[in-house]
């Protein structure tokens, strides 16, 4: 893929997979459509399921804008430099109200860059009081290092006892970089470094560092466990870095990824290998089961994933202005062939394996 | 002519050879599995293991296969060259060696 293109967003771009329905149409169409791979609803109702519906509330996540610092190849937000939408402190304050009153225990904010919305630590400061058990900011690393303005989020994160969960792609620089970029790995290690400084990630820590990593490219994740203990050898011999856990993601076919695996020619590969890979034991726990997604505008969508390909939740409450969580906990979630890739292998969820 | 000996999706089909012999592929398919799994050796060592040999027997489903379980397992493209050499090495170290016999053999044909 050429440099210039990896540098804007499918949306910058006019990419005809900037639209959503373009997505879905791919993802419904050709080798699903032919019969050659049997659909993820047909999937499921192997095990007895018509559709997937939500357990118990536990995470609501919120993404407070598609603004980034980075233009990762394979981001299935489509974020970067070039998207402005970015969350209102009148759409905050509307997730604030329901922070307060929801029985989610985990807060779990992400982007883009979610550092980069103007409103961030006043968000971040105004939610930390509303008694969170695990409150999550998904951070990129490099934003910590990308400005001077941001070089205090360390002190900021432990201020208010912020679960840093970060992406790193590989112990690597060579890995990391391809997939997201020149410079972005050294970086990532300075950051990681200056976390570590102020007590995160350290055994026994309560100031709790998890890193996410996810292929570069079009294959599956790896054990957890093992590829927990090479990043941990690696990242403490090479450079003295400690974290707590490592969460291994598959990457969906949705947005630059899913252009990344047509352009490569990937894409019927990578979904024969995600059918390959299904686990019905990984069905019952899936992230849309236990979250609620919430947009930079406000909507609600069973999942980030779905966030991306606009198919919000299928329920008469559809704006977090208008959030009621027992009418939405009786809702059919939304699936499409997507979900192959959160039920391949151990299951993938922001939090790692689910089976 | 479009046809070709070997098929990249021939992969896929790889299992489907119990169709055919079903206690013997399954057995197969529970050694080869067995095999693959963490023991004395890690389950990554025995993954460039494995590259190297697909290597030395040439065979391009193996090298697709083991390239993508080496990715899979971070294994670096430095490692999985470095497992290719060793394979070769030997290759073609065991070529050589029966340089010796040609070496013997000409000695005792020879005055
Ligand atoms: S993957 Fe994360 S860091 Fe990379 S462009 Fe997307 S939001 Fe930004
Ligand atoms: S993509 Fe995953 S989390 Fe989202 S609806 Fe499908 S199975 Fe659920």
């Amino acid at each position: 893929m050429s440099e210039a293109k990896t540098k804007q967003s499918l949306h910058k771009r006019n990419d005809q997979l900037a639209n959503a329905n373009r997505q879905l149409e791919i993802l419904s169409n050709g080798i699903f459509a032919s019969g050659e791979l049997p659909r993820f609803a047909d999937k499921i109702a192997e095990i007895g399921h018509t559709t997937l519906r939500p357990n118990k509330l536990e995470i609501l996540q919120i993404n407070v804008g598609y603004m980034c610092n980075q233009v990762c190849e394979h981001c299935h937000v489509d974020a970067g430099p070039d998207r402005k939408e970015i969350m209102t402190r009148e759409t905050m304050q509307q997730c604030l109200e329901v922070i307060k009153k929801t029985g989610a225990h985990t807060l779990d904010l992400t982007g883009g860059a979610p550092e980069m919305n103007p409103n961030f630590r006043w968000f971040v400061e105004e939610a930390s009081k509303a008694g969170i058990k695990d409150f999550i900011v998904r951070s990129n690393l490099t934003i910590i290092r990308a400005n001077k303005k941001y070089y205090d989020l360390p002190d900021f994160f432990k201020k208010h006892n912020v679960h840093v969960v970060s992406s790193m792609p590989h112990w690597t620089r060579g890995k990391t970089d391809k997939q997201r970029g020149n410079g972005v790995f050294d970086k990532s290690i300075k950051a990681l470094q200056e976390l570590n400084e102020r007590g995160y990630g350290m055994p026994g820590s309560s100031l709790r560092l998890d890193l996410v990593y996810n292929p570069s490219g079009a294959f599956l994740p790896g054990n957890q466990a093992s590829m927990e203990k090479d990043f941990k050898k690696a990242l403490l011999e090479d450079f003295n870095i400690q974290f707590h856990h490592l969460f291994a993601i598959t990457n969906l076919p949705i947005s630059r990824f899913l252009d990344y695996l047509i352009a490569s020619e990937n894409y019927e590969d990578y979904m024969y290998a995600l059918v390959e890979a299904y686990n019905p034991e990984a069905v019952a726990n899936v992230m849309c089961t236990n979250t609620i997604s919430v947009s930079w505008d406000g909507w609600l969508y069973d999942c980030d994933f779905n966030q991306m390909l606009d198919l919000k939740v299928a329920s008469k409450v559809k704006h977090i202005s208008e959030y009621n969580e027992e009418l939405l906990q009786d809702r059919n979630i939304i699936i499409s062939q997507h979900c192959y890739g959160c039920t391949a292998g151990a299951g993938s969820s922001c939090q790692g394996t689910v089976a | 002519m479009s046809k070709t000996y070997y098929d990249p999706a021939d992969l896929r089909k790889f299992g489907k050879i119990t169709e055919w012999s079903e206690e013997l592929g399954t057995k197969f398919f529970d050694y080869y599995s067995k095999v693959f799994e963490e023991g004395a050796l890690s389950a990554r060592e025995k993954s460039l293991i494995a590259l190297a040999v697909s290597h030395v027997v040439k065979c391009p489903y193996c090298i697709d296969a083991y390239t993508k379980d080496g990715l899979q397992r971070g294994i670096t493209k430095e490692e999985m060259m470095e497992a290719v050499h060793a394979g070769a090495a030997i290759e073609s170290g065991a070529t050589l060696v029966h340089g010796v016999q040609m070496m013997n053999k000409y000695d005792k044909l020879s005055m």
